[in-house]
Formats: structure tokens, C-alpha cells, sequence
């Protein structure tokens, strides 16, 4: 197909008015509120219940929550999650009554696609989505954050409904050992 | 009551042991009697039992069918109705012919209550339904609800019925009853009382079926707590079988104890190998690492039960040591190159150069030692290069203690199948010395060796070093893989497919649930590769061929065929 070039007709072609009016619209914007933001020095503040990055977190006693149930493992749909169950050699958990938690638990942040279902299924409320966006790393196997990683950037979950200590304390109320 | 007058008889029904009974409306026709399972004794039929035969799920924890009934988790209550009989003895019929049925003014157990003919059990009532969720209501009373740490998690009943039956809220807003928790309850087990259900399947397990009445329950109401007879451990040869048939997590295997979520295991019909009895096994394996092995119901052979020698015996399998790169003076010769080689060609200068070797072998010259272990397939195999050599063959014994339940005296699994296609010397293991002194006239210069360290069995290594040619396959290194020439790094049966027979003739196939490690192969591979370059002629090249080319050839496995098999077996003439 041919298109036509259409012919200029004298206002046009004196050339001034066009660039005047391009000047309008840069001053206007001039003068405008700025939207760019400085990143990464400054950095978008996300709002309440966003899917950032899934980190553990430990309880107000610095308990570690997650107790190696690996429903996240299950659920998880780009399968980045990968726990090492304890066994009968492994560590024993922080608290006693709880009777395990992970040898390893890694996730591989390459993988991972923030949805927020190892949030949701775990039952222990030892995993949430976070507010972190921008993962970083040199290597791929820097991406695969392990259990210690985790944990620290996770940091402390208030816990108001503290499972296990209330079952501790129920038993031995009753003379039970927990 | 002897003086009690007889009471007037009319001339009896043509007897009949079978009786009709309506489930859910559909009418189904059942034996009368069923055999009890522990003493085979004629038991009238019950109501769960007719549930079955008419695929209708009825909820249970206590009943099981290989134990005898205690009818107390009270989750089977079902209701039901009779033929109504009028004041003159006979049955009421409505207009239209059928009899009236009366139903029962209470819900009865499924589990303990008898047939009778023209009974109407109904399991899809409302009042069923809210029983149920009120069984399992009472259930959960006491229960620590701890899942999240529970092994059973993924295959527990009071999981499945919650789900199924159940209310989704708990209204129960009292303290728990907490009881004893990780209680070690014998070498194998560990006991948590809190999560027991009461429904004594374990106790009956050990009392009726192993004879070893080790288990009981104390103390009162809800504090009744399952606990082992004081001064005594559960420790028989069969109480990982209560782990089993355990609804809940009360009782969990220590070898098994956090080791996997059972959600992630892919279950593979295999066959336990630790004696000849041949018990059907599902192996639990996650990403080539076998983790459990479990009893399969086969009830020609092992019922639903499996002892714990043969349940542990699965770790060598994963073993870091095993056998991994086929080893042969060929392929030492290439070296340097011999790095580049893939493992296919390695295999195929291997298997070249030993039919090289056994082509130009004179008459006589051979010997096989062929370990009990190997798969009917492999022992036809090499019975068949046996034939065409001339070679002087056998097997090792391994007769050790048996028990009156599951466990062989003969700890090979696969013996039968050994004498059947005739590796085996009649006794089994008359002709080792036999070939020690052939080695040592310097009249026997070949030896091939499966999965046997002949060193152990009376060949020690100096014979073995006066030899011209070793040809050994094994899975684990022992001294006979380290002196030979020709190593073939074989599979255990968990890597492959094949049939044992058992100890009484029953044929049964095993499925593959991992994968070798390093270059092992099944060694029905090599061997068919090996058989046919030796005699000529190309023999089944698939493991269902070679099943049925062997039952045409060996006179004991006429009639079979791999996939009449079936997952349970078939018996063999013996």
C-alpha cells in the first residue's frame, strides 16, 4: 500500500507555532509534582498485605516456628521450596513439645513466584510473605536462601495464640510431662 | 435344659449358605458364615461385612477385617430393619406383595451385629450422619490435634472421617485430658497417648495374631491410656505391623520417625527379599531414596502383615559404597580413553569380552555360582549359558531360625526358582566343593559369580586368584568383586522388575521404585546380551518376554504368563 504524503499547508510549514507548542507541554510538565522516584537510594514503600519475598520467622521467645510439616513444600507451585525433615538424628526443636523442626529449609528465590500459598497452607504461621521485592545475587546458588538466611530476615512474629506453650502449660497444670 | 420339651419343628428350608439382605435399597446376596480370622471358625456374617460385598463405605477405627471384632470406636452405627412378623408368625406384606420391614428403634454397630435374611441396613440417613459427626465429636475430645508433628499426617482416619463426616468447628472449650507422650514403647515403636483413639487394634493385633500379648490399657474414663505390660518391652519380631493398622499417629515407626511426609512418597508393588516366604511389600520411595517398605494384602501369602526383619531390611539399597562402573581388562586396555567411553559402551566391551572369553572356553572348563537372590529371569538366563557350556553349577544356602508366622527358615528369596530351573545342586550348595576342587585340579579356569562373596562359602581368595578368567556381578563391594576381572555392577530389587518364587510355588512380580546408581544395569539385561552372543539365539528382549519365554521352557512355570500374574501371583508346580 501506498500512503499518500499529506501536503503541508502554510501554518505548518512556518514551523515556529509546532515548536512553541512542544515547549508548552515540557513547561507544563516542568512545574508539575515529580513522579520519578531516586531508586535505588530511595525506595517505593509498599503498601499493607503485599507479596514480597517468604521469609521464617521465629516467635517472641525466638523459638523457630516452622516445625518441618512440608505442606509448603507441598503446596508450593514452582516447587522453590525444599525442606530437609529432621529425622531421628536431627536438631531437636527450640520447643521441646514441638518435637521437630527443619534440618534445612530452603527456598529458591529464582523460582519463587509470590503467591502466598506456603503462607497460607502453613499451620504453624511460620512462614510469611514479606515486604522485600528486590532480591539480589552474583550466582544462582546465592538465590537459594537456606534456613539460617531465612530466619534472620525473617525476624519475630508476635504470636498472640503461642500453640505450644499453651499445651506445655496445660499439661503441666495437669502433672503431665509436656 | 435337657428337660425342656422340644419345640415343634416345621421340615427345615432347603439349607442354603448364602442370604439376601437389602443395603442402602440394593439388594445383595452373602455367604451366611465367614471364617474368623484368627481361628478360621465359621462366624455369622455381619452387617459391615454386607456393606462391603455392596461397595457401600462404612466408617470404622476398631474393626478390621483380619482381627477379631471389639466393636468400641462406635464409628460403624448404622440402622437397619427386619421383616415385620404378625401375631400369627408370619411375615406382614405391604399392598404390594413385599414383606414389611420394621425398622429398629436404635442404631446398631455394622461391625458386631449378625446378618439376617431380609435385613435392610441403611448407611445414608440423616441420624447416620449425625451419629458419625457425633462419634468422631467425642473423638476429638482428647485429641492434642498436633498434625503438623504427626508422622500419620496424609493417611490418618480421624483425618479422612473428619473430613468426610465430621463438624468443622470444634465446640469443646474445656482443658484436655493430656496423657503420656513419645513413650517408648519397645525397640521399634514410639507410643503418644494422646492421640490414641482407644480402639485396641493393636492389642488384638499382638495377642491374636502373634501370640505375644504384650500390649493393654489402664487407668480409667478418659484417662484410659494404652501402655505396655510393666517389666515387659514390645519387642517381637511383627510390632511395626500395629504402626500399620494403627488409625492414628498414636503408635509411629522410630525407623521411619520424621524421616518423610507421606504425601510425597510414590508407592511401587515390590516384594520383601529377607526370606523365601515372599511377603507383597509397597516400597515408599521420594527422588530415588527409598524411605519405607510396607505390607501389601496378598492373602495367599502374607495377609496383611510383614515382620519387622524384613520391613528394616532397606537401607543397604542407598548405601554409598555400592557398585557403580562396569570394570573389564577391555576397557582397562583403552585406557586413557577408557574415561571417554559411555557407560553403554563399556557395557558392550564388557559383555563382548566375556562372551569372547566363554565362546572359546572348552567343555567343562565353567563353573556358575548364582546367588538364591537372583530373579527367576536371570536364573533361567544363566541356566540356559549354563546348558550351553557345559558348566558345573549352584547356589548358597542360607538356612538360619524361622518363625511359625511369616519368617522362612530360608532366608534366600528366591530358592524355589533356583532348584526349578536347575542352578541350584540338590542339596543346595552339594556342589561348592565340587567346584573349589575344580578350580584347585586347575580343571575349572572360568568362574562367574552373581551376588554371591564365594570367598565366605569355602572359594577363598588364592583359589580365586588361580583362575584365568572371574566374571562377578554384585551390588555391594565384597573380596569376590575386588579380585574380579570382569565386575558387572548389578541392581537390588527395588531397581528393577522380575519374579521371585516363594518358598510354597507362589510366582510373584516385583515393580521398579529407584533408580541404579552409576552404571549398574538389571542384570537380566546383560545376561540376555551375554546369552545370546554365547548360544546364537536372541532370547525376549522385555522382562515380559522373557517371563513367558522361560515359563514355555522351565516345566515348573508352564501356564504362567507375566501379566497373568496379576499383582498377588501364581503358584508354580514344585
Amino acid at each position: 500500500m501506498i500512503v499518500k504524503r499529506k501536503q503541508l499547508n502554510l501554518w505548518e510549514r512556518l514551523y515556529l507555532p509546532a515548536v512553541i507548542g512542544g515547549f508548552k507541554v515540557t513547561l507544563r510538565h516542568f512545574f508539575r509534582k515529580k513522579v520519578t522516584m531516586q531508586y535505588p537510594e530511595e525506595r517505593w514503600v509498599v503498601p499493607e498485605g503485599y507479596r514480597g519475598a517468604p521469609y521464617l520467622v521465629k516467635d517472641q521467645d525466638g523459638n523457630t516456628k516452622c516445625v518441618s510439616c512440608q505442606l509448603c513444600e507441598f503446596v508450593c507451585p514452582p516447587k522453590a521450596i525444599r525442606i530437609t525433615p529432621p529425622g531421628s538424628t536431627g536438631p531437636g526443636a527450640d520447643r521441646s513439645n514441638a518435637e521437630k523442626m527443619p534440618r534445612e529449609f530452603e527456598i529458591n528465590m529464582l523460582r519463587c513466584i509470590f503467591c502466598g500459598f506456603c503462607q497460607e497452607v502453613c499451620p504453624e504461621e511460620a512462614i510469611f510473605l514479606m515486604k522485600d521485592y528486590s532480591l539480589n545475587g552474583t550466582s544462582r546458588a546465592e538465590m537459594i536462601y537456606n534456613k539460617e538466611k531465612l530466619l534472620a530476615l525473617g525476624g519475630v512474629h508476635n504470636d498472640p495464640i503461642r500453640k505450644w506453650k499453651h499445651k506445655a502449660d496445660e499439661a503441666r497444670s495437669q502433672g503431665m510431662e509436656p | 435344659m435337657s428337660t425342656a420339651t422340644p419345640i415343634e419343628t416345621k421340615p427345615a428350608p432347603p439349607p442354603s449358605d448364602k442370604l439376601k439382605v437389602r443395603v442402602n435399597g440394593k439388594e445383595v446376596e452373602v455367604p451366611k458364615t465367614t471364617p474368623d480370622p484368627v481361628s478360621g471358625k465359621p462366624l455369622p456374617t455381619t452387617m459391615i461385612q454386607a456393606c462391603f460385598i455392596a461397595k457401600v463405605e462404612v466408617p470404622h477405627y476398631c474393626y478390621h477385617p483380619k482381627l477379631p471384632v471389639s466393636g468400641n470406636c462406635r464409628m460403624c452405627l448404622v440402622e437397619f430393619g427386619t421383616p415385620a412378623i404378625g401375631p400369627d408368625r408370619k411375615p406382614i406384606l405391604n399392598p404390594d406383595g413385599t414383606p414389611k420391614i420394621a425398622k429398629a428403634p436404635r442404631p446398631a454397630i455394622a461391625c458386631a451385629t449378625p446378618l439376617s435374611p431380609g435385613m435392610e441396613i441403611y448407611t445414608d440417613t440423616p441420624t447416620v450422619k449425625l451419629m458419625r459427626a457425633g462419634v468422631l465429636e467425642f473423638l476429638l475430645i482428647n485429641h492434642p490435634l498436633d498434625c503438623p508433628i504427626c508422622d500419620q499426617a496424609g493417611e490418618c482416619k480421624l483425618q479422612e472421617y473428619s473430613v468426610d463426616y465430621g463438624q468443622s468447628e470444634s465446640r469443646f472449650v474445656e482443658a484436655k485430658v493430656h496423657k503420656p507422650k513419645r513413650v517408648d514403647l519397645g525397640p521399634r515403636i514410639v507410643l503418644d497417648d494422646e492421640r490414641c483413639i482407644l480402639c485396641t487394634r493393636c492389642i488384638r493385633f499382638t495377642r491374636d495374631i502373634v501370640g505375644d500379648d504384650a500390649l493393654g490399657i489402664v487407668n480409667r474414663g478418659s484417662h484410659n491410656t494404652l501402655t505396655a505390660y510393666p517389666g515387659r518391652a514390645f519387642d517381637n519380631n511383627y510390632t511395626l505391623n500395629t504402626v500399620d493398622i494403627c488409625p492414628v499417629g498414636a503408635l509411629t515407626s522410630k525407623d521411619f520417625r520424621f524421616q518423610m511426609r507421606v504425601w510425597f512418597l510414590k508407592e511401587t508393588k515390590s516384594l520383601c527379599t529377607s526370606c523365601a516366604t515372599g511377603c507383597n511389600t509397597v516400597i515408599g520411595s521420594r527422588e530415588e531414596k527409598i524411605y519405607r517398605y510396607e505390607p501389601r494384602e496378598n492373602n495367599a501369602v502374607n495377609g496383611s502383615w510383614m515382620c519387622d526383619h524384613g520391613r528394616l531390611n532397606y537401607k543397604w539399597i542407598g548405601r554409598e559404597d555400592r557398585l557403580r562402573e562396569v570394570c573389564s581388562p577391555q576397557s582397562t586396555a583403552l585406557s586413557p580413553q577408557s574415561a571417554v567411553l559411555s557407560p553403554a559402551e563399556r557395557w558392550a566391551v564388557a559383555v563382548r569380552g566375556i562372551a569372547e572369553k566363554l565362546k572359546h572356553a572348552p567343555a567343562g572348563s565353567v563353573a556358575m555360582i548364582v546367588s538364591a537372590r537372583q530373579t527367576n529371569e536371570e536364573i533361567y538366563l544363566l541356566a540356559k549359558l549354563a546348558r550351553a557350556l557345559g558348566a558345573l553349577t549352584d547356589s548358597v544356602p542360607r538356612i538360619l531360625e524361622g518363625d511359625r508366622l511369616l519368617l522362612s527358615a530360608d532366608r534366600n528369596p528366591n530358592s524355589t526358582g533356583a532348584r526349578l530351573a536347575g542352578i541350584a545342586a540338590d542339596p543346595m550348595g552339594a556342589n561348592l566343593p565340587k567346584i573349589a576342587e575344580g578350580i584347585r585340579s586347575g580343571h575349572i579356569r572360568t568362574l562367574i559369580v552373581l551376588g554371591e562373596d564365594v570367598t565366605r562359602h569355602g572359594i577363598g581368595a588364592d583359589l580365586l586368584g588361580k583362575l584365568e578368567t572371574l566374571i562377578a556381578s554384585d551390588i555391594l563391594p565384597n573380596e569376590t568383586t575386588r579380585l574380579a576381572h570382569y565386575l558387572l555392577p548389578g541392581c537390588a530389587h527395588a531397581e528393577k522388575r522380575g519374579t521371585f518364587t516363594s518358598t510354597k510355588g507362589r510366582v510373584q512380580k516385583f515393580m521398579k521404585a529407584v533408580e541404579p546408581p552409576g552404571d549398574a544395569r538389571p542384570e537380566w539385561e546383560f545376561l540376555r546380551e551375554l546369552a545370546s552372543q554365547v548360544t546364537g539365539q536372541a532370547g525376549a528382549a522385555s522382562i515380559e518376554g522373557l517371563f513367558n519365554q522361560m515359563a514355555g521352557e522351565v516345566p515348573g512355570f508352564h501356564g504362567l504368563t507375566w501379566s497373568g500374574l496379576g499383582d498377588t501371583g501364581a503358584t508354580a508346580t514344585i
